[in-house]
């Protein structure tokens, strides 16, 4: 049997008709190269930032609150620290919150929506309506509510963020295994007497990637955007961490003669979360070309 | 004659919903011979279909009961039947998983049956697709690019995988064209000699049926009306109904008497053919 990872076989099987359309669209190959950007600037931060001493409280108290300049090229905060180092160690977090948060709320949205699709009958009745409550709730809201009764810590702002996510994973591909269930291979599964497990995941997951894929790449500039949210809020990553979303709030104090404190940030949000949604909306025009 | 691979005892299906009765099936007996090519014809809503998923478990019966090599269905060796019988669908662009290789798709009945060691299901694979036809590099190929004719065969190296006793052919070649269907019919027939096959085989195409079949039962809204041999069923049809099917055909032209020669020389299938 093929033993390979369902997404390495996704990308195997895709045909190259799927990565011609990706790289016609220029917007698509803009959002591939901001998004390959952030990634190599987050991953070499320690060489590439000009001041990585700067992610700690202090920076240089000869240069507080500069202008941007040669030296400091978006400027300096209040604690004398370079903002491009701090944004860049920004994305850095930002990313991993992503990351941690989608690798957990991916795979327990994934699970429920193909049981409950695949299953049908009272299962799906009981996992698609506990799925429900959770997309009825505000997803702010809720976030600020664990928030409220935990400690505002990194930790469980990624928990609260996580908790409001995985419904929507469950909703995706619910909708997809409940179209792919109709499909005459799932019946040819079943005659052949295949297990219900190789069924849901060999068979049927496969085939929800190209969502799952799309949606996760999408959603990774949301989570960063709530993630922003609730540290603006005060709620999550708490000083001296580098975090774009508090620096955003820090910034607005000073707003508008130290301009620099609030714009390069809230700069640096929008332009990594155009990066995904432009890479998302590549990806998925690419899976629907490729029928 | 040998006991029958295949019985229904006054077999029935009911399908109730909100207060509402449909009878699918109404008190069918019936006895199904090795080896045959049993052809059940009938309209759409004669309950074909029905008949097809009860013989198959995935339906249960309401009332009377199946008994598969004189053995109650489904019995307690339920994946043993599920071994021994076996499904052709109608639609080969969607029977197939477009994301798995057609390599993948055929050997999973064997991955599922313990068929072979593991090592060696590799050359099974590749033996069961040139014996349909096709050449072993189609196992690394996926069903997208094949020919509609091409997966209808994956699709029945995927059922011979099981080495069935029985395999229901669910208008197996309705959706192809004539050429291809041809070729189709051509290969199962083959197939059903060289391995001693039952084919329980539902369709409502009477030129099909004249050219592979050796019995006939024609269904109308859940009833059987009429079941025999098919030269006799075809020459005098004693109901009705079936008389009106059958005159609903076209008259056999000579073009349709040499395909059913062909057909029914069973010639092994020629590789790289529809």
């Amino acid at each position: 049997m093929d033993r390979s990872l369902p997404l390495a076989r996704l990308f195997r099987l895709a045909s190259s008709k799927a990565w011609a359309t990706f790289f016609a669209n220029p917007l698509s190959v803009l959002g591939l190269i901001i998004v390959l950007v952030i990634l190599v600037l987050s991953v070499f931060a320690g060489v590439l930032t000009p001041y990585p001493e700067h992610v700690g409280p202090v920076g240089d108290f000869s240069a507080m609150n500069a202008p941007p300049d040669g030296a400091y090229w978006f400027g300096t905060d209040t604690m004398g620290r370079d903002l491009l180092t701090r944004i860049v160690y920004g994305y850095q977090l930002a990313l991993i919150m992503a990351a941690v948060v989608l690798s957990i709320a991916t795979p327990v949205g994934v699970v429920v929506g193909l049981v409950a699709g695949y299953k049908g009958g009272w299962v799906d009745y009981a996992l698609m309506r506990i799925t429900d409550i959770f997309l009825a709730v505000p997803p702010l809201v809720l976030a600020m509510a664990i928030m409220g009764f935990l400690q505002p810590t990194l930790m469980n702002g990624m928990l609260a963020i996580t908790a409001m996510w995985w419904p929507w994973y469950a909703r995706l591909v619910y909708n997809v295994t409940r179209a792919e269930t109709q499909e005459g291979y799932v019946l040819a599964a079943e005659t052949v007497g295949a297990s219900t497990a190789h069924i849901v995941f060999r068979e049927i997951l496969p085939n929800c990637m190209p969502s799952i894929v799309t949606k996760m790449t999408l959603d990774v500039g949301f989570v960063i955007l709530m993630a922003s949210s609730l540290s603006f809020l005060g709620l999550g990553v708490q000083p001296p961490t580098p975090d774009l979303g508090s620096m955003v709030a820090e910034g607005a104090k000073y707003m508008p003669s130290s301009w620099w404190l609030t714009v390069w940030p809230a700069v640096a949000i929008l332009v990594v979360v155009l990066g995904f949604n432009l890479l998302g909306d590549g990806l998925r025009e690419a899976f629907e070309a490729e029928g | 004659m040998s006991e029958p691979i295949l019985e229904f005892d006054n077999l029935g299906k009911t399908f109730e919903a909100d207060g509402s009765r449909v009878v699918a099936l109404d008190d069918v007996s019936l006895a199904f011979e090795r080896r045959g090519c049993h052809a059940i014809v009938g309209e759409s809503g004669s309950g074909k279909t029905t008949l097809a998923n009860l013989v198959l478990g995935l339906i249960r019966p309401t009332g009377g009961g199946i008994r598969f090599n004189g053995v109650p269905l489904p019995g307690e060796r339920g994946i043993e039947h599920r071994r021994a019988i076996q499904l052709v669908q109608q639609n080969p662009l969607s029977a197939l998983n477009p994301r798995r290789s057609v390599g993948a798709s055929v050997r999973l009945p064997l991955d599922v049956h313990g068929i072979g060691t593991s090592s060696e299901r590799p050359a099974r694979v590749a033996a069961l697709l040139e014996e349909v036809g096709l050449e072993a590099a189609h196992a690394r190929r996926s069903p997208r690019g094949l020919s509609g004719g091409q997966r209808q065969r994956v699709a029945i190296a995927r059922a011979l995988a099981c080495e069935p006793e029985l395999i229901v052919l669910d208008e197996p070649t309705s959706a192809l064209d004539v050429l291809v269907q041809a070729r189709v019919l051509q290969l199962l027939e083959h197939l059903r000699r060289e391995r001693g096959l039952t084919y329980l085989f539902i369709t409502h195409d009477l030129a099909v049926v004249r050219a592979v079949a050796t019995t006939v039962s024609v269904f109308q809204r859940g009833r059987l009306v009429e079941s025999g041999g098919v030269e006799e069923i075809f020459a005098a049809p004693r109901n009705d109904y079936t008389r009106q099917l059958i005159g609903a055909v076209p008259v056999v032209t000579e073009a349709e008497a040499r395909l059913r020669e062909t057909i029914r020389a069973g010639a092994p299938p020629t590789p790289g053919a529809g």
